[in-house]
């Protein structure tokens, strides 16, 4: 899958009208035939296509993902030291998502006409329909312009000493607004996503045998149903990990987070190739370990997955 | 098999197909107030945009009043952005590049799902091996990052923007489609069509995608409001056509001044998500007319 | 028999559900007793509501649409339908227990079986997980449950139906009920399955004394098992007897047809192959009976009277009653 998807970007490439040279040319305002003859040589553009695409392939196989014409240093360096902040931003938010939807769904689930569950069901139409940008400018209307306790942009004051405790609290301020604006739009789904799986599963044979033995209400939901309820979210939260992290391009967008989404967008800007390539392989790699992972928690949630699962 | 074939993909209560169902369809889904709701805004805004030069006769670039001027002082409902445009102008206009984008977005991203959905349903074997690690692929991809890419490298003209949003969206409908195949395929009537000896292409249209077409239907709508979306993020990026007005758009340009005129953010964010609300509606308006049982749950 | 203090007694126990075509009157009127370690069959055609019948004892209608409008459920004398549903909670899976129909999706998927047999002992008894866990592995030997100190820790889908309900019933009586609620244990099984699980009950039974309220439409396993027999039409008690009465003379003309469509295996076959007897007609909705008897459209004997008014239960032997005006006269007479 990797290998497709490197195979895919150095396609994509090649397809792009101009190359290189004529990028490098427009920047230093015009070029003669010869030099551009000279910078095709430097970067292999003048040997075949397969030999271009064989050797494209084992640079990045080998971690080497070119070198950005903008920072004029390794793509992968420039990736690693971004990608921090941008897990950070996205598990929080999804981790977020999944545990608060996951309790929205149980409660409105229990009293499925009672207001807590057409609240949830007006969550989910609005959490789908707000675009994430908007969200996240209502936000720091409402946090930062009128309440002013939240910081505008940013991963950390620069004034705040680093390492200390208190950078860590900075960051962790800094990262409320960011996490809340992508975070909603899932939490809302999987709050619909959850209440439905647990209405379903409410209705099973199990249950009742659950409640003939003699257990509470409350064991009966949270210890037999729930388990069984939540393997659809997992399953959602996974397919949906490359979304999440496209939402996470525009939120860093919008408070200048430090990450991977910011400097993929200015990358796009600045004609900055062989950065956007880049994060865009990085990223495929990084849904695919989480892929993985969702894989074994699935396998954790249920017993029936043991053997492979055609996913 | 005796289902009619007078079935156009697409979304809207209109795409009913034999006389007296449609009837208790339209019952069911007039039932739905918010479905009703739903219809009525989006009729309001698709109106709004085909007619937009004749409610308002300025260009939406044009440079009106004073920059910032507050909506409803001066004349100007929405009041005016940082260039001095009108908001209410901007916002008409809009409404046609985000749905003739959203739209042929949507239709793209159905007719790619659908083709490739219903190959691997019906097929199976290899060829649905193949066609579900194409999608797989796909899926592996941040969507919204891949679109900006597109756009980037080629040309950003609402063409390629819509092309590059059907290219990233499309996952979701195959899997879909996949799945109402693959279970049709296995029902009487199918084994049926295909013991007197239809062919194989007779049977995908004609027998197997009437059938498919309810959950096609809704899945369309949300596709046209995750188009909307997509849309909305890339003209915000400002990865869209520089020279056509949009919402997205709008708020690019005046996301600095968010916090002094925050109306030139949020005015046409709610455009946005009213339209998508609007969509999403007649979506869960249509998947309750589909399956009236459900509703009594 | 006689003799023995009645350990579960319901009396004129009334179940409403409300639907969209208006209330349903799913249990009328319906009273049944049981001794300890005596097993009491109930029968009648799905909809009936047999099962209606068991889960009201132990208070598991849904409540909406149900509701349990009058009557009483005693369990040695106290009455359950006045109980808190904290004293409830003590009773189910401790004293009454009971078993489903589904072996298949009755078992919750993602707990081991061992889990969930120890969950009912560690909740009833109090005992610690690994004591419980013991327990667990006790009862599946039992149940006679092959290797059950591997197959504790296995889960549902790795095992076959009959197996699944051997693990229910395992489950059932780990706390050692005095009542046993068995509704359909064996429908979805195979014949030979069914035969098996019918002796397991019986040989826990005898062992453990527990009374058995079995649930079935099949005329044929409720010989087997029960003894005696209430035959349930519509909600309501049609016929009571002990199980040889009403399998040599049955009363109620429901009771014959039900009889009568059980194939006699035993005798020979006859030359031509004789056509399966049924009963001709549906049961009735719940929400259209009217004043007569719900039989009566369905009944060759039916009278005006049958139409106009619900026949009351009538003796019609030793502790033996049926409720048809056909025996109402000569009741009385």
């Amino acid at each position: 899958m990797l290998l497709a998807v490197i195979v895919f970007n150095f396609i994509l490439l090649s397809l792009v009208p101009g190359d290189i040279a004529d990028t490098l040319a427009g920047e230093s305002g015009g070029a003669s035939e010869e030099v551009m003859a000279d910078i095709r040589r430097t970067y292999g553009l003048d040997r075949p296509f397969h030999i271009q695409l064989a050797t494209y392939v084992g640079k990045v196989v080998q971690g080497d993902l070119g070198t950005s014409y903008y920072f004029n240093m390794p793509v992968t360096e420039l990736i690693l030291g971004r990608v921090g902040p941008t897990l950070l931003l996205v598990v929080t938010a999804l981790v977020l998502a999944i545990l608060i939807g996951t309790l929205f769904g149980v409660i409105a689930s229990r009293r499925p006409n009672g207001l807590f569950s057409h609240f949830v069901t007006v969550l989910a139409l609005v959490g789908f329909s707000a675009p994430v940008f908007w969200t996240a400018f209502l936000l720091i209307v409402l946090f930062v312009a009128i309440l002013e306790i939240m910081p505008l942009s940013g991963l950390v004051d620069p004034t705040t000493p680093r390492g200390a405790l208190a950078w860590y609290l900075d960051v962790l301020h800094h990262m409320f607004l960011p996490v809340l604006s992508l975070s909603s739009i899932y939490l809302a789904a999987y709050s619909r996503l959850a209440r439905a799986s647990m209405m379903d599963v409410l209705g099973s044979d199990y249950i009742r045998t659950a409640r003939a033995k003699g257990l509470g209400e409350t064991a009966v939901t949270y210890k037999h149903a729930l388990r069984n309820a939540v393997i659809p979210v997992i399953t959602i939260a996974g397919l949906q990990f490359s979304h999440i992290f496209s939402g996470a391009v525009v939120v860093e967008t919008v408070f200048t987070w430090p990450g991977l989404g910011t400097l993929a967008f200015e990358s796009i800007l600045r004609g900055d190739t062989p950065t956007i390539m880049g994060i865009l392989f990085f990223s495929a790699m990084i849904v695919i370990v989480v892929n993985l992972l969702t894989d074994l928690a699935y396998r954790l949630a249920d017993p029936r997955i043991r053997s492979a699962r055609n996913a | 098999m005796t289902e009619p074939r007078k079935t156009a993909p697409g979304s809207g209560p209109g795409t009913v197909r034999i006389e007296r169902p449609a009837v208790e369809f339209l019952r069911m889904y007039a039932r739905n107030w918010a479905a009703v709701a739903g219809f009525l805004v989006f009729s309001t805004i698709v109106f709004a945009a085909l007619f937009a030069p004749l409610i308002l006769a300025v260009d939406p670039f044009e440079m009106v009043w004073m920059p910032f001027t507050p909506p409803g002082q001066d004349g100007y409902v929405f009041g005016t952005d940082n260039l001095g445009r009108d908001m209410l102008t901007a916002i008409v206009y809009g409404a046609r590049a985000t749905l003739v984008v959203g739209a042929s977005a949507a239709a793209l991203t159905i007719v790619i799902g659908l083709t490739i959905g219903s190959l691997a349903g019906y097929y199976r074997g290899w060829v649905d091996e193949v066609l579900m690690r194409i999608t797989e692929f796909f899926q592996v991809l941040p969507p919204l990052l891949l679109a900006m890419v597109l756009v980037a490298l080629f040309s950003p003209t609402l063409p390629t923007v819509a092309i590059a949003i059907g290219v990233v969206t499309w996952t979701g409908v195959a899997r879909l489609a996949r799945a109402e195949f693959m279970r049709i395929r296995e029902l009487e009537f199918v084994k049926a069509a295909r013991s007197i000896g239809s062919r194989d292409r007779r049977i995908i249209w004609r027998v197997i995608l009437p059938n498919a077409l309810p959950p096609l239907i809704v899945n369309a709508a949300l596709t046209v409001g995750i188009a909307i979306l997509f849309e909305a993020a890339l003209s915000f990026l400002g990865l869209s056509d520089p020279n056509v007005m949009s919402w997205g758009k709008l708020i690019g340009d005046n996301r600095d001044y968010l916090l002094d005129a925050p109306w030139t953010v949020t005015i046409p964010g709610v455009a946005i998500f009213l339209t998508v609300l609007a969509v999403s509606l007649i979506g869960d308006g249509l998947n309750d007319a589909f399956n009236p049982r459900l509703r009594e749950r | 028999m006689n003799a023995a203090a009645p350990l579960l007694e319901v009396e004129g126990l009334e179940v409403e559900f409300s639907t969209r075509q208006g209330t349903a009157r799913v249990l009328d009127g319906v009273a049944l007793s049981l001794e300890p370690g005596r097993t009491l069959g109930i029968v009648g055609e799905s909809g009936c509501g047999k099962s209606m019948t068991a889960l009201s004892i132990m208070r598991l209608v849904p409540e909406p649409p149900g509701r349990i409008g009058a009557g009483a459920v005693r369990l040695n004398g106290e009455d359950l339908l006045q109980a808190s549903e904290k004293r409830m909670r003590e009773v189910r899976g401790k004293d009454i227990s009971m078993i489903f129909q589904e072996p298949m999706t009755s078992l919750n998927p993602v707990y081991s079986i061992g889990d969930q047999i120890a969950e009912t002992v560690r909740l009833h008894e109090g005992l610690s997980r690994r004591e419980s866990l013991e327990w667990a592995i006790e009862m599946l030997k039992a149940v006679h449950i092959p290797a059950a100190e591997r197959r504790v820790r296995e889960f549902p889908h790795q095992m076959s139906g009959g197996m699944r309900q051997r693990v229910m019933i395992a489950m059932a009586l780990a706390c050692r009920p005095s009542v046993l609620i068995a509704d359909e244990p064996t429908t979805a099984l195979d014949v030979t399955v069914q035969a098996q699980v019918f002796d397991l009950l019986k040989e826990l039974q005898e062992k453990t004394g527990t009374a058995i309220v079995l649930i079935s439409h099949d005329m044929g396993a409720i010989a087997e098992m029960a003894d005696r027999v209430m035959v349930m039409y519509a909600g309501r008690i049609v016929e009571e007897a002990a199980t040889e009465e009403i399998l040599e003379s049955p009363r109620h003309p429901y009771t014959r047809g039900l009889i009568a469509c059980v194939p006699h295996m035993e005798e020979k076959p006859p030359p031509e192959r004789a056509a399966l007897t049924e009963i001709p007609g549906v049961v009735p909705a719940l929400t259209d009976i009217g004043a007569g008897c719900a039989f009566a459209p369905r009944c060759a004997r039916a009278t005006d009277l049958c139409r106009r008014a619900a026949p009351p239960s009538f003796e019609t032997g030793e502790d033996r009653r049926t409720a048809c005006w056909l025996y109402g006269e000569a009741g009385a007479a």
